[in-house]
């Protein structure tokens, strides 16, 4: 569903990615992990055309830089890591935003797009909240919305940033479980950076490792989540454990590095 | 689910309250003067200029001249101008995402001060250079500041666009004052224009209005658009819109508007700031919204400033301007007082 090749990245002189091979089969979902400033938004940014990039990239087989704002925008949805809320619009208006790529420049939307619209957020449990400011919702409530204007995008790619930054510990489960229930019904390709090594590797099906701008380390959470690749790469000083369903589980060891 | 959801837009209710206002402020306006008119003959006199309505108001004819050539123009020059700057105020806060953004921030008002100085100065028995001179500063301001603020920074971002606006006017109004001081005989045509002033008569309308109906149509069509914007450059184009392609256009149209508004009429300040506010407070966020009610809301608005500043001193008269402002700033405190919510 996804293919990069060699695809580079520069923000003024600095190069910010180079050289990134990325897979991504469909209905699969990939954690891209990393230290801070390792490129892994600059990585999804680059997925949606959002920085210029070298390189190859294929969003469903198609050369990403050839497909127009609105074909891509069908193709993959993309939630940023600080999603802007404007206050004043209700949880409705928002999730109808992601419509936007099937209504006309100039035009208004359809009974069609708003069906749409009312049942994600029914999905979503926000059918309650649906008039409901975006201001006054909980920061959980919030990254459901978020969620609900992704996914009335009805994209089969679904890129998010950061998911869970700014949750506590249940509605980071919630928001994760919900993803996951979601790309198993719709068969959605999923795209997270997580910064939580054992949650990236407890939910994803293939971890990417970037560190420096450079892909290190790629494959199944186990063959990526090493103690030597952690060590190095975060500069921290961890021990590494099979949790019980058999996917590592990084502890941080005190007194390191 | 308790109520159906539905997105936001103007409810025709909402719009016929608008018109209702607009109606009731218009008529006040045509009402007031120095002639003892009863309504009930301004409302037949009114229907009397309609087509197809033949209709005997009982006016004399120096009446029915004294309310056709003075007060009619008047009033609808004022709702013109007070419903193009609050349209262009609502617009340009939803491309800048900046709810302190008005119609000049972008450099529209030294433009137009700077270039109205100079027909004053240059051309001073040329009344009828000032509204070309003030259309032309004020395109040029904004223009300047577009040009400057794409060159310096990303191309077509907000801050640096703001920033661009900032530098413009200093450096405009620098040589306006200039230009002022070298010719202090005129300070006071200069001031008088720049407070602002709706009392041009049919000319004036005819020559605003071509660019008013344009830009009115344009912005109206974009409200979808800056509701999309508003969750930022890179989400709208994750979503598939070009946010700099859409805020081009709509800088566009709107300061075409802030120009004509400004051409006929000087600078009337808060308006464009006041108006879209009451409107989202009172009636929803949504740019669907915000920019059809300010658009009514602010042609109210200015015909009831113009209203005010005929009466207070009668016969004398006050500069628009400063009504806007005087009564404007109270009214809007207390409007924010009223739907005091909690905002984050």
């Amino acid at each position: 569903m996804i293919r990069t090749q060699d695809a580079s990245v520069r923000l003024g002189d600095r190069e910010v990615l180079s050289g990134v091979d990325l897979h991504v089969r469909r209905g699969e979902w990939t954690a891209v992990i990393g230290p801070n400033g390792a490129g892994k938004s600059t990585l999804l940014k680059a997925l949606m055309g959002l920085v210029k990039h070298q390189g190859e990239i294929l969003l469903d087989a198609r050369p990403a830089a050839t497909l127009k704002p609105r074909a891509r925008a069908r193709l993959v949805a993309y939630a940023p890591q600080a999603p802007a809320l404007p206050p004043d619009m209700t949880v409705f208006d928002y999730a109808l935003l992601g419509r936007t790529p099937y209504i006309p420049y100039l035009g208004r939307e359809s009974a069609h797009d708003r069906e749409v619209t009312e049942s994600v957020l029914d999905r979503l449990d926000l059918g309650e909240l649906a008039m409901r400011r975006v201001g006054e919702l909980s920061g959980g409530e919030r990254q459901r919305v978020v969620l609900a204007r992704a996914l009335a995008q009805e994209a089969p790619v679904l890129l998010l940033d950061e998911p869970t930054t700014a949750l506590d510990l249940g509605h980071q489960q919630q928001v994760l479980e919900l993803v996951d229930r979601l790309r198993r019904a719709d068969g959605l390709t999923v795209v997270t950076t997580l910064h939580d090594l054992t949650v990236a590797g407890l939910y994803a099906d293939a971890l990417l490792l970037l560190a420096g701008g450079r892909a290190v380390a790629a494959g199944e959470p186990s063959q990526v989540l090493t103690e030597e690749a952690v060590g190095r790469h975060f500069d921290a000083h961890v021990k590494v454990e099979p949790g019980p369903d058999g996917r590592p589980v990084v502890h941080l060891v005190r007194g390191g590095p | 689910m308790v109520t159906r959801a539905r997105p936001s837009r103007a409810r025709p209710l909402w719009v016929a309250c608008a018109l209702g206002v607009l109606a009731a402020s218009m008529l006040a306006g045509l009402l007031d003067g120095a002639a003892d008119i009863s309504p009930w003959q301004v409302v037949l006199q009114v229907a009397d200029w309609l087509p197809f309505g033949h209709v005997d108001s009982g006016l004399a004819p120096v009446e029915q001249g004294l309310l056709f050539e003075l007060r009619l123009p008047r009033v609808l020059v004022a709702a013109v101008v007070g419903g193009l700057l609050a349209i262009a105020g609502a617009a340009y806060q939803g491309v800048f995402r900046n709810p302190l953004a008005d119609p000049y921030l972008l450099g529209a008002a030294a433009g137009a001060g700077l270039a109205t100085t100079a027909a004053i100065v240059l051309l001073p028995s040329s009344a009828a250079s000032i509204p070309v001179a003030a259309f032309i500063g004020a395109l040029g301001g904004v223009f300047l500041a577009y040009t400057l603020g794409n060159t310096a920074g990303r191309a077509g971002g907000t801050a640096t666009l703001v920033l661009a606006g900032v530098a413009v006017t200093s450096f405009l109004t620098a040589i306006q004052t200039f230009v002022q001081q070298f010719n202090v005989e005129e300070l006071q045509r200069v001031y008088s224009w720049i407070l602002g002033d709706v009392g041009g008569g049919w000319d004036q309308l005819w020559l605003v209005l071509p660019y008013a109906a344009v830009s009115a149509v344009v912005l109206l069509l974009h409200g979808r658009m800056l509701d999309v914007l508003s969750v930022g450059d890179d989400e709208a184009s994750g979503l598939g819109v070009r946010a700099a392609r859409v805020r081009f256009t709509v800088l566009l149209a709107a300061s075409l508007a802030t120009a004509a508004a400004v051409a006929v009429s000087g600078l009337i300040g808060f308006v464009g700031i006041v108006v879209p506010h009451v409107v989202r407070r009172l009636a929803g966020g949504s740019y669907r919204i915000v920019l059809p009610l300010s658009l009514i809301g602010g042609a109210a608005f200015l015909v009831l400033a113009d209203l005010v500043a005929r009466t207070v001193l009668a016969p004398a008269e006050l500069p628009i301007g400063v009504v806007t402002m005087f009564v404007g700033a109270p009214f809007f405190v207390g409007v924010l007082r009223m739907t005091r919510r909690a905002v984050t």
